[in-house]
């Protein structure tokens, strides 16, 4: 990675640790109310294929979606706006922190249902395929996700139409509490691509320039027209499930095992050594976040409840299409066929 | 005017949402060369090729959810599943997708996708072909609920459909395809409206899809016995129009829902709670339901027969009413 992308990311890892750590705080304050399943760990991912993305290219994420929904754009306070419930949130305080959408930067949507977004992320792909567009969609989800049906329907759907998506399994090693080894007997979930007659890779999720150039490669092999990619990306979720997961399913030494490998660590390693950049320089790009963020955070939790005769607003759009109906003469195809 | 049957209704829509608007297109199961399981996209491939027209894997959570996204691209997909029954193996993109996004969002997107399914019992499907399952969806707010009884509702309900911006089920009932009525050929419209197919005095029957016809030849025999039928069709479940069926109450203060789904927890439970919310100081007597018993469709002849509501049930039990009351 040249070294304007590689500093790029690395503020980009640091707002998205940033933001989940603040998430954390007011988990621990009672603020958030419900689960918040945070990302600390896996920011390379996001930030890695986000950054090869337009806002015309779509992505759907998943229940662990703040992440994907900052490298996307996202403006991070009305994102705290939405983990508080407040009105002026991205979904007016109706979908909280699982349910954040926002089709300005292209994001159709994180999903408190495990491989939900996958279909959806081929449905998107094969609007772009109708249009003839150079635009293509990528589905976020874990490995949780590759053992629902879900994902083996959407994936041989779109091999048989070829069409521009990528599939993102971010393989962080536990469903909840049970470890891959416990759900799946292969050792790369990208084999399964083998299945569906697709390109499969296996990447290290926590490298952001090893992430950056597998989705270089992913990118021009969707819009080649070879139809989609599965990239698995090995990752290891640092916190736990979510705020208040007591993690007795794993032990002390297998998560400081990973703490080496923590993709900021690695990626601030490689802009002093490759590039010479300083440790202030990098420590001023961490704290410029760190205020960013809790700039938003403290502008989110001023923000006002929402209106209470919002309950029952938004579940349907009252106005309907503007087309005009013709009718259509049917050409004569009598005979055509048995 | 012409007589069509409800088959080439729906199948005259689709040609003209197809060539009204480029951006709809259907995909289903068995829909393009074949023509649908249900016969009625017969011609549409043909007419508009294989990218609008497409056959899809036997996938049903992908056929749905591949809709929804298309949908929130900017889409207006049509998509096909060829019974209803195979609702369950696409449920989670209708329940937990389809109609909580928009909601779950804050209203910030739409999905304009119509899901055109079949149901119903009669012609000896069995168990797994035969049901009926629309208090199951429209239980779950965020999806549209539709349920032609001929072919003149079907043409305009489906183009109605295709125009909304949200989620919608268009639930057609198999026994009808070949059922033919006067349909112009123009394009026209049905908005999500109750309608009475019969003016009465005597009692109000609050029915829908195939059950509208059975419900006004009972009331054909019924009127030689001096008794006048009302029959209303609400032929959209979601949204509900109740007005015309509580103007009808206030007036025969007598009520029988007819539906072929199961009694126990149907919508005629729905139905009748509303009516009693709302018309109760009417009422000469109480709600009375039909309904099919708490069995799946059986598949001998005499059963199958037994389990859908007869016109003979309905006629004995509007006669009973009203000698009673």
């Amino acid at each position: 990675m040249e070294k304007n992308a590689l500093l790029n990311a690395y503020r980009m890892m640091n707002r998205i640790r940033e933001f989940e750590n603040e998430a954390i705080e007011l988990a621990k304050a009672n603020e958030t109310r419900a689960a918040v399943h945070t990302y600390q760990g896996e920011e390379a991912i996001a930030t890695g294929v986000c950054a090869h993305m337009t806002r015309e290219d779509f992505i759907t994420s998943t229940h662990r979606g703040h992440g994907h929904c900052i490298a996307k754009g996202a403006d991070l306070t009305r994102m705290f706006a939405e983990l508080l419930g407040k009105g002026e949130g991205y979904c007016k305080g109706k979908g909280g922190s699982m349910h954040i959408a926002d089709l300005t930067t292209g994001n159709l949507g994180a999903n408190g249902i495990v491989g939900g977004g996958i279909p959806i992320a081929v449905g998107a792909a094969l609007s772009m395929q109708l249009d003839h567009s150079d635009n293509f969609t990528v589905s976020f989800f874990g490995d949780g996700a590759a053992n629902e049906g879900s994902f083996h329907e959407a994936l041989n759907m779109a091999s048989i139409w070829d069409l521009p998506v990528i599939f993102v399994c971010e393989n962080n090693q536990y469903g909840i509490s049970t470890h891959v080894s416990k759900s799946m007997h292969v050792k790369d979930i990208a084999e399964r691509a083998v299945a569906y007659n697709i390109k499969g890779m296996v990447v290290d999720g926590n490298n952001v320039a090893a992430v950056d150039a597998a989705m270089e490669e992913a990118v021009a092999h969707v819009k080649a027209g070879k139809g989609p990619v599965l990239m698995e990306m090995k990752t290891y979720r640092m916190a736990g499930h979510y705020f208040g997961d007591n993690q007795n399913y794993r032990t002390r030494d297998e998560v400081n095992s990973w703490k080496d490998k923590d993709p900021i660590l690695q990626c601030a390693k490689l802009l002093m050594e490759q590039w010479e950049v300083s440790e202030e320089e990098l420590n001023e790009i961490r704290k410029e976040e760190h205020k960013a963020v809790l700039d938003a955070s403290k502008a989110a939790r001023q923000m006002s409840d929402p209106d209470i005769e919002d309950l029952t607003e938004d579940l349907y759009d009252p106005i309907f299409a503007d087309i005009t109906w013709k009718a259509f003469q049917k050409p004569d195809n009598g005979g055509k066929r048995l | 005017m012409r007589k069509i049957s409800m088959r080439e209704a729906i199948n005259e829509a689709m040609h003209i949402a197809f060539h009204s608007d480029p951006n709809v297109f259907t995909m289903g199961e068995d829909i393009a060369v074949y023509g649908g399981q249900l016969r009625c996209s017969y011609d549409l491939y043909d007419n508009f090729g294989s990218e609008r027209v497409r056959d899809t894997p036997i996938s049903e959570m992908a056929i749905v959810g591949a809709g929804v996204g298309a949908a929130l691209h900017g889409k207006r997909p049509i998509v096909e599943l060829s019974y209803s029954d195979f609702i369950g193996t696409s449920f989670d993109q209708i329940l937990n997708q389809a109609a909580k996004i928009r909601y779950m969002y804050g209203g910030s997107v739409n999905i304009p996708l119509v899901i055109r399914t079949q149901g119903g019992a009669g012609l000896g499907n069995g168990a797994q072909h035969s049901q009926s399952l629309e208090a199951i969806l429209a239980h779950i707010p965020g999806i549209r609920v539709v349920m032609p009884s001929n072919a003149y509702d079907a043409k305009g309900l489906l183009l109605h459909a295709i125009r909304d911006n949200n989620p919608v089920i268009f639930y057609e009932h198999k026994a009808l395809y070949k059922q033919k009525c006067e349909v112009p050929e123009e394009p026209y419209e049905i908005e999500y409206t109750s309608d009475v197919k019969r003016e009465g005095t005597d009692i109000t029957i609050v029915t829908y899809s195939a059950m509208v016809g059975r419900s006004l030849k009972a009331a054909e025999e019924l009127e030689k016995e001096g008794i006048s039928v009302e029959v209303i069709d609400i032929r959209t479940l979601e949204p509900l129009d109740m007005e015309p069926v509580l103007a009808s109450v206030k007036k025969t203060g007598r009520v029988l829902i007819v539906h072929e789904a199961c009694k126990k927890g149907g919508f005629g439970a729905e139905l009748s709670a509303q009516i009693q919310e709302f018309a109760f100081g009417a009422l000469k007597t109480g709600v009375t339901r039909i309904g099919a018993p708490n069995v799946p469709v059986p598949f001998a002849v005499n059963l199958e027969k037994m389990y859908v509501p007869e016109v003979s049930l309905i006629v004995e039990t509007v006669r009973n009413l009203i000698k009673n009351n």
